[in-house]
């Protein structure tokens, strides 16, 4: 770093035009990002911006963010993870049963209704647990990700309809004589005008970038995904790390389930449908290479804005839903197509850095 | 042996100047952190064997690229009999009649050895079909020209190594080649495999076919060369015809100061044992031993130097001492204190490290920056409680760089963006901040150049003055006896011969590393890899 100071005027001067295109095309999900905010605040004035609308897209947006963020981790690890959607299903559902329901116990033909917050931590657990066991499988029996998480879509997914025969759990305000009210208020609830849900994207993004930039597990998570066994000679222990990586996805989509099931106070079996989709075209979007070891946390959340921004917009602008699915396949295209672009040009700037220095 | 005779005879009879059938004209190739060739002109006679040699990472492999278009120049021209050519790809290529065997086998494994022949040039029936006969019929007759019993429909993954090269070959002679190119195509050829090989260059010799031939077995190129080429750190150094010139030549052509020089040793003192192995074992799926129940001792300060043909479980043996290969058994004891991990990230906590023998597969994280690397094998060092600490990471990365004098424009910058020799010494970076007792390093010089090779000899020379126990193994006999203090030499996964640093010679080491092998102590100069097969 003390070179490129060293160099004379001239030639930093050349580097710090390169590495202004390069900024440039770093940051292209966020450039993109404000255009298209510039674009529906100039065709929609002024509905687009009123801070009712604002709001409304923050929550769509904190939803597929913090699916992002989980899925984030896999994909670093040149994983991926389909069971997202029905995990977010089966945790709405397993609150809704444990809040309408309880936990019958034939043994001693009681029904133990457990606290509101007990009810948030076991779905949690769940959800993480099943996380574990897609990364379980996917170490221990060397099945691909892909096939190991496509058989957790579908078994997640029957579960959460096996709950309730395939019904919905309505009305999940609890009783206040069981103490299990108040699960509305995580979706509705608002902590200085901010919806909770919006919060906790916010203190997500923040800890995963903690832990992907700060912490020797994010390093590992990264060093997987560029070379696995490069990465088990220097030590890591790639087992252990995947299967964090596929519990940290398990996770983050436990809290959106029960978002979901919050905000509607109601759970309904096909929660989260395809809702994996979103959250892989966030992460690519947001410049993570689907063959891991390179992305960022930052860049999902760019991503998922993006995705979420269009959405809305889209639907304000009244586009058929056909032409909405249209413009989104080829804006995640043409974002892979520029990445690969950016890859380039920063081979050929690291070369050139090099080739000064001789 | 008459052939080769006759070739003698042939090429002295030569008097006037050979006709050139295809001429490289200033080529430079510039990769990312390294320029490969620089201004190179290479003519390539009719009908001649014309020989390519010098040391790995001099720039064979890379001209051999851009003439059969698998690489493009970044400048420079192309000329096939006096008209230029632009070879965009290896179809362009053989559209003009040039052909290649890679080095590295670019067979696929689950096809046949009839459909690898016949790969992306089918014969057709009535253009929409396979000719499966016809393709059937054509392997089988090159198959036997090569005089080898293989099976046409046999899969080539259940193909011994020397087959599959023979397969490689069958693939280029399948096509009407004018140019042939050649890389290492004896490499993993038993000697009887080599003399069929050589004959199939004459018969195509005499056809009028040039081929490019490039080994690093000096006696052999003098064997079937015309002509020798001579390239050392992407520079043409001279062309020679072969009835001019010698072993001892191009050796020096080759290493351009006299090979000694290259190895710094300094005298450093031998201190107690540090590392015991008992009956490391490594089992050979199938039946019999990769590591045959090897037992040594290495000290604090010293360079124990493995010494080995290809497959005789060298790098095996290392790999399972830094725990890569959990069927490995046996004991080890470090500090006299037995280790029972059998985990890599365990051994590298009670300090036996490897710098392993492939730094692009094994050894470096791709997609990580410089910086990344060095540190990704000691992140515990520079945590505070939970969190990395930037400042104690840059000291860590600073402090390497310095020491290993890594060049690097900037440490956040990809490791692809640096020189082979450079990217190795990271690697060694990375291996040193685990701040490890026993140092292993696996062919730590292949494919780097002259000057990195140097440093690298320097680097293990101030390790072993500071005490740690260093196995260093390497294939070049010079490198294994110029640096170590004591050789063990591994033949079928057993301990052949210990050589004290005044006993080895290279005779010695080789006569040690071909028992079991049944063949004699033919001293070969490069060390090289082995005829025999490689298991």
């Amino acid at each position: 770093m003390n070179a490129t100071n060293a160099l004379p005027a001239k030639q930093s001067q050349r580097i710090t035009k390169t590495s202004l295109l390069q900024f440039l095309l770093r940051g292209r999900a966020f450039i993109a990002l404000i255009l298209v905010v510039i674009w529906f605040t100039w065709t929609l004035w002024p509905n687009f911006l009123s801070a009712e609308n604002v709001v409304i897209m923050s929550k769509h947006v904190a939803q597929n963010a913090l699916l992002a963020i989980g899925m984030t981790f896999v994909i670093l690890t040149g994983g991926i993870d389909l069971s997202v959607g029905s995990l977010v299903g089966l945790t709405a559902m397993i609150s809704g049963m444990l809040i309408n329901e309880g936990i019958a116990i034939p043994a001693i033909g009681l029904i133990v209704y457990p606290h509101t917050w007990t009810i948030l931590v076991i779905s949690i657990i769940i959800a993480t647990f099943m996380g574990a066991v897609n990364g379980f499988i996917i170490t221990r029996f060397n099945v691909a990700p892909f096939i190991a998480t496509l058989g957790m879509m579908y078994v997640a997914r029957g579960f959460a309809g096996l709950l309730n025969n395939g019904y919905t759990f309505a009305n999940l305000v609890g009783r206040p004589e069981l103490s299990n009210t108040g699960f509305p208020k995580l979706g509705a609830g608002e902590f200085l005008g901010i919806n909770y849900s919006i919060w906790l994207m916010v203190i997500f993004a923040v800890v995963a970038w903690f832990i992907t930039t700060r912490t020797p597990f994010g390093r590992h998570v990264y060093a997987i995904g560029g070379n696995e066994r490069s990465a088990e000679l220097s030590g890591v222990r790639i087992k252990r790390t995947k299967v964090f990586v596929y519990m940290i996805s398990g996770f983050c989509c436990a809290f959106v389930g029960l978002i979901i099931a919050s905000q509607l106070v109601a759970a309904h079996p096909a929660t989260g449908n395809t809702f994996e989709l979103n959250a892989i075209a966030a992460v690519v979007l947001g410049g993570t290479s689907l063959a891991g070891g390179r992305g960022s946390i930052g860049g999902t959340l760019i991503g998922a804005f993006v995705i979420g921004v269009l959405g809305d917009g889209l639907v304000m602008s009244n586009v058929s839903s056909f032409w909405q699915m249209v413009i989104k396949g080829m804006v995640i295209v043409l974002a892979v197509i520029i990445d690969q672009v950016q890859a380039r040009m920063q081979e050929r700037i690291a070369l050139q850095q090099q080739q000064e220095l001789r | 042996m008459s052939e080769q005779a006759a070739l003698t005879q042939s090429s002295e009879m030569d008097t006037g100047a050979d006709t050139v059938a295809l001429r490289a004209e200033n080529i430079t190739k510039v990769f990312p952190g390294t320029i490969a060739l620089d201004n190179v002109s290479f003519n390539v006679y009719q009908g001649k064997v014309n020989v390519l040699v010098g040391e790995n990472g001099a720039g064979k492999s890379t001209l051999m690229k851009i003439l059969a278009g698998v690489e493009q120049p970044s400048s420079g021209h192309i000329f096939l009999e006096g008209k230029e050519i632009h070879v965009r790809n290896i179809q362009e290529a053989s559209r003009h009649g040039i052909g290649i065997i890679f080095q590295e086998m670019t067979l696929c494994p689950n096809l046949s050895v009839v459909e690898n022949i016949y790969l992306a040039r089918e014969v057709m029936l009535r253009g929409v079909m396979i000719d499966k006969k016809a393709q059937k019929k054509q392997a089988a007759e090159l198959v036997t020209r090569l005089e080898q019993k293989i099976d046409p429909d046999a899969q080539v993954s259940e193909l011994r190594i020397g087959q599959q090269q023979i397969v490689e070959i069958a693939k280029a002679l399948a096509q009407e080649v004018r140019i042939l190119i050649m890389d290492e195509p004896t490499s993993a050829l038993s000697a009887t495999e080599v003399e069929v090989l050589f004959r199939v260059i004459n018969e195509l010799k005499s056809r009028g076919v040039s081929i490019i031939y490039i080994s690093h077995k000096l006696d052999e190129l003098l064997q079937i060369g015309d002509y020798v080429t001579v390239l050392r750190d992407g520079k043409l150094v001279e062309t020679a015809r072969t009835a001019d010139i010698d072993v001892s030549w191009i050796i020096e052509k080759m290493v351009g100061k006299n090979p000694a020089a290259l190895f710094s040793r300094q005298e450093h003192t031998i201190g107690d044992v540090l590392l015991r192995v008992k009956d490391l074992t490594l089992p050979k799926p199938g039946g019999g031993y990769i590591v045959d129940h090897v037992s040594f001792e290495l000290h604090a300060g010293e360079i124990l130097g493995l010494y080995g043909l290809m497959g005789a479980g060298r790098s095996d043996l290392v790999d399972s001492l830094a725990g890569a290969r959990p069927q490995s058994s046996g004991s080890i004891w470090l500090n006299g204190e037995p280790i029972l991990t059998r985990k890599v990230s365990e051994r590298i906590q009670s300090g036996i490290v490897l710098v392993p023998e492939d730094r692009q597969r094994d050894g470096l994280v791709q997609t990580m920056s410089v910086a990344d690397n060095i540190l990704l094998a000691s992140l515990k060092k520079y945590l505070n409680r939970f969190f990395l600490v930037r400042k104690k990471e840059k000291d860590a990365v600073g402090g390497m760089i310095k020491d290993l004098s890594i060049r690097v424009a900037n440490p956040s910058q990809p490791i692809t963006s640096l020189s082979g020799g450079n990217q190795q010494k990271v690697v060694v970076a990375k291996a040193l901040l685990t701040s490890p007792k026993v140092l292993m390093l696996d062919e730590p010089t292949r494919g780097i150049d002259v000057g990195a090779k140097s440093e690298i000899f320097e680097i293990m020379s101030r390790l072993a003055q500071e005490g740690y126990g260093v196995i260093f193994i390497s294939t070049e006999l010079k490198e294994v006896l110029a640096m170590s203090d004591r050789i063990l030499v591994l033949s079928k996964g057993a301990i052949t011969g210990e050589f004290s640093r005044q006993e080895a010679t290279e005779e010695k080491l080789v006569a040690a590393s071909a028992i079991g092998h049944g063949l004699a102590g033919t001293a070969n100069h490069n060390g090289g890899t082995n005829p025999n097969e490689r298991n």
